[in-house]
């Protein structure tokens, strides 16, 4: 936990394991987002339930 | 005096000028619905709830720190896990406030109307990332004066320095424990009331589909 994190770098790009890890996982939720699907109410169709 | 009850319609009246600006602009209807659009059926709309449940874990977290103090959020068991709660409800906040913003932007939530809840939504997230500055130099403990050390440097240079002291605990606790989440909630409460008032956006037509 106190040792420094490791970084990655490419051309002139430089960044944090974690953060790479945390941006990641945040494009993964956002795509899950739009593709799985809402659950939507049974009555749907009726204006009450 | 009482002649006046029925004749009132006339009178102009800074009460009534504000119900009937209000009444057009959020009717109750509007401002507590009780259905949506078939479009807002997706997980994308999930993630602006999600970061206002984030806030309010932070704003409870952070009533107690302020309670109890330094101290107890650095010594005992029960201050170290509310600590630790306020940090990483800090990290879901921007984690979802981020994912609100990619989707907002994608669909171009800003058409028909809305360019005013988008800007007030960029001014919650420049407000909230302020918050987070004055957060880690709050924390009373070497991080926090690592940092403030740094960041004196960064605030001198573009002349911020002369209007705050990042070394002064006492002002930027002050700071981040009252003015700005005095401003977060009145922003949010706005951006909220914004949504409501103009609803949740279309999606964007695709080619050979009617409006």
């Amino acid at each position: 936990m106190d040792s420094p994190a490791g970084y990655i770098n490419w051309a002139f790009i430089s960044i944090s394991v974690p953060n790479l890890i945390v941006i990641g996982g945040m494009v993964l939720v956002f795509a899950l987002a739009l593709i799985l699907p809402f659950p939507h109410s049974t009555s749907t169709k009726s204006s009450k339930r | 005096m009482s002649e006046s009850i029925g004749t009132e319609a006339e009178v102009p009246s800074w009460t009534r000028a504000t119900r009937d600006f209000i009444g057009k602009r959020l009717p109750l209807a509007h401002f507590l619905p009780d259905r949506q659009p078939a479009y807002v059926g997706s997980w994308v709309y999930v993630f602006g709830v999600a970061t206002i449940a984030s806030l309010a874990w932070v704003m409870l977290s952070g009533v107690i720190l302020a309670f109890f103090g330094p101290q107890w959020w650095h010594v005992t068991g029960l201050g170290r896990f509310v600590n630790s709660v306020h940090f990483w409800s800090v990290q879901a906040l921007f984690i979802f406030m981020v994912l609100h913003l990619w989707g907002q932007y994608f669909m171009a939530s800003w058409r028909d109307g809305r360019a005013p809840t988008w800007m007030v939504g960029v001014v919650i997230w420049l407000v909230m990332i302020v918050t987070a500055f004055t957060g880690y130099l709050s924390q009373q403990n070497f991080d926090s004066q690592w940092i403030g050390v740094n960041a004196k440097d960064a605030i001198n240079s573009s002349g911020g320095g002369a209007f705050f002291n990042v070394l002064n605990f006492g002002q930027m606790y002050g700071i981040h424990v009252m003015l700005l989440p005095i401003g977060i909630t009145v922003l949010v409460i706005l951006h909220i009331v914004q949504v409501r008032a103009k609803g949740v956006v279309r999606p964007i037509e695709g080619k050979g589909r009617g409006a």
